[in-house]
């Protein structure tokens, strides 16, 4: 593990660099035949609304995937994540438009634990609403 | 229907392993807009300590889910899989997953809640290498929503 950021230099209420993630029919389309997760309710529209939703979502593992972006991308080494977990609190819906929709980011070290490890706590929003709930990451830095 | 509590604790034979290759990787960091080199290029993965292209944190789950299907699909269970949403998801990682990783899946049913008519269900894939060290762990909640009118 080889984090380009040191224990010493951060303290609890450090930021992580905030990111914004777009996310387009085109972009589910494609995770979903990266991860295998075909769930209609991710690209077909009209099956979406048969089963109560206001229009197609995204996975909830693809917005866990981006919301631990800003996470690697502070430590630069993924590899340093040592754990990771969210609560799915609202789907991200994701109209047929060449908009899409975007998931916003944020990052604070929240803890200092041992043997150079600190929890970082996320939130990711989309349309102003808060989609992950409880998005906590431990990651060991240098 | 109130899921059978007896099944907590259960657990599930190991999974035939999945062999984890760097051009599976790739289409999951492109997938997921990430162009962290350590997904892409060995040679930026070893520079970081790592033996060859390592995975995103999450890729993971797609091998434990499909290995907890052996859980959602056991008809003496009966969880209604039409029904069901993904509600919590967390993983401990012992090291990343990386291309050339062999890895067996074992799921045991952690705990079985019914609230409010919703049946809620947590499982715990545990992921071995082929030498049987363990790399992740892997807690899914998923939560049956009650059928309508029950």
């Amino acid at each position: 593990m080889t984090a380009k950021i040191s224990y010493a230099d951060v303290e609890v209420g450090t930021e992580l660099p905030a990111q914004t993630f777009p996310v387009t029919r085109a972009t589910l389309v494609q995770y979903a035949g990266a991860s295998g997760d075909f769930n209609p309710i991710h690209w077909n529209e009209k099956f979406a609304k048969e089963v109560g939703l206001p229009d197609v979502i995204a996975h909830g593992m693809f917005t866990m995937a981006e919301a631990i972006r800003v996470v690697t991308d502070w430590v630069g080494d993924p590899g340093a994540i040592v754990e990771y977990g969210v609560r799915f609190t609202r789907p991200v819906v994701v109209p047929n438009d060449d908009q899409g929709a975007t998931v916003e980011v944020t990052g604070k070290v929240a803890a200092k634990l041992d043997d150079h490890t600190v929890r970082v706590d996320l939130t990711a929003t989309s349309a102003g609403q808060k989609v992950l709930g409880m998005s906590r990451a431990v990651v060991r830095l240098a | 229907m109130a899921l059978d509590q007896s099944f907590v604790g259960r657990s599930y034979p190991p999974t035939v392993p999945y062999e984890v290759g760097r051009e599976k990787i790739r289409e999951f960091a492109e997938a997921v807009g990430d162009t962290n080199p350590a997904y892409t290029d060995a040679e930026a993965a070893k520079a970081l300590g790592h033996p060859d292209v390592i995975a995103p944190p999450t890729f993971v789950f797609a091998i434990t889910f499909k290995a907890a299907g052996q859980v959602f699909t056991d008809p003496q269970l009966g969880l209604d899989y039409s029904r069901v949403v993904h509600g919590d998801q967390k993983f401990a990682y012992r090291r990343p997953v990386r291309a050339g990783d062999r890895l067996t899946v074992t799921s045991t049913i952690e705990a079985i809640k019914s609230m409010a008519g919703n049946d809620i269900l947590d499982v715990r894939g545990e992921v071995h290498d082929e030498a049987g060290e363990h790399v992740v762990t892997a807690w899914t909640k998923l939560v049956a929503r009650a059928a309508e009118g029950a």
